[in-house]
């Protein structure tokens, strides 16, 4: 069964508005409590893609850790215009790490 | 390695080496799930890894170029040339299923209208223009990325249960049914040796009475 879904962005103001222009939904947060509403309330509704700036990744990342277990919606935290904070490159070290037991990906850098 | 508790009889013993049979066997499959999730895991995740350098260098570009146009004019303005999008993006949410996984697979719908600025020419700085044009030349991009790196998450999770999985059956089911088929066939040959001793005793007594 194909269902159709929404794209989300949360973010700072300034990360998100673009992203209004493209079709997207956006929701402004600011602190932990306003990023997990916005998570729980995005997470029943019919969104497939839920892109989050990854300074609010890091706050929330409990919140993260538990969409995780399911398909749909796909949290994925994306660099703001600030620029990235490694924040994603990290998780996907940490996912390596947790599936072959040693990082052997990513370890030409740092 | 403890044992199971079971009384050593035939029967407990011919049950016993079923399990041990089917837990073999399921280890040698689980075992062979492994190494092929880790082989796909690979390739998913070099592929997650390019996808996200990418993203990483190109998004904060494109949305740098936002707020360079909100430099230029008031940002209501810009909200207001922005509050109406002409373009309403549309996910197809289906799953696809790598072993054993249900993992998102998403396609984009192409919208209907073929505009993709939402306002008109003259209410706009040109800078708007051009980050929205690179924005949504991201957008397939971005959801790719959103796409893989699902499917590495659930992917990492799943090799990780697995060989949780495979380990039990390994370094705990395995030795322990083995020990305790052990322990059933010496029991056994005890009680045989000691029923024989003790049907030669007998003999030799009822001779000895006889004589």
């Amino acid at each position: 069964m194909i269902k159709t879904g929404k794209i989300a962005v949360i973010g700072d103001k300034d990360s998100v508005i673009a992203f209004k222009a493209v079709g997207a939904e956006t929701f402004v947060a600011t602190n932990v409590f306003e990023i997990n509403d916005t998570l729980r309330e995005l997470a029943k509704g019919d969104y497939a893609v839920v892109f989050i700036t990854e300074q609010l990744a890091e706050i929330a990342s409990d919140t993260l850790n538990k969409l995780k277990s399911r398909p749909y919606p796909v949290v994925i935290p994306i660099p703001s215009q600030a620029g990235s904070t490694g924040f994603a490159m990290n998780g996907l070290k940490k996912d390596v790490e947790r599936a072959i037991g040693a990082d052997i990906i990513f370890n030409d850098k740092n | 390695m403890a044992r199971l508790a079971v009384n050593p009889t035939r029967m407990e013993l011919r049950r016993l080496k079923t399990r041990l049979k089917t837990a073999t066997r399921g280890h040698k499959l689980l075992k062979d799930k492994s190494d092929e999730m880790i082989r796909q895991f690979m390739s998913f995740i070099k592929e997650n890894k390019k996808l996200r350098e990418e993203i990483e260098k190109e998004l904060p570009d494109a949305l740098r170029s936002f707020v360079l146009a909100r430099a230029v004019t008031s940002s209501q303005e810009i909200e207001q040339a922005l509050c109406m999008p002409a373009k309403k993006v549309d996910i197809d949410m289906d799953t696809k299923n790598v072993m054993g996984v249900d993992v998102p697979s998403l396609k984009i719908t192409p919208s209907e209208s073929g505009d993709i600025l939402p306002y008109a020419f003259p209410s706009a700085p040109y800078e708007l223009d051009a980050a929205i044009l690179k924005l949504s030349s991201l957008m397939r991009k971005l959801l790719q990325l959103a796409e893989t790196e699902k499917t590495c998450n659930m992917l990492a999770d799943e090799i990780e249960k697995n060989r949780r999985r495979v380990n039990a059956l390994e370094y705990v089911m395995i030795p322990q049914l083995n020990e305790t088929i052990k322990y059933i066939l010496m029991k056994m040959d005890e009680n045989e040796r000691a029923s024989l001793t003790r049907l030669m005793k007998v003999k030799s007594m009822i001779e000895n009475r006889d004589d």
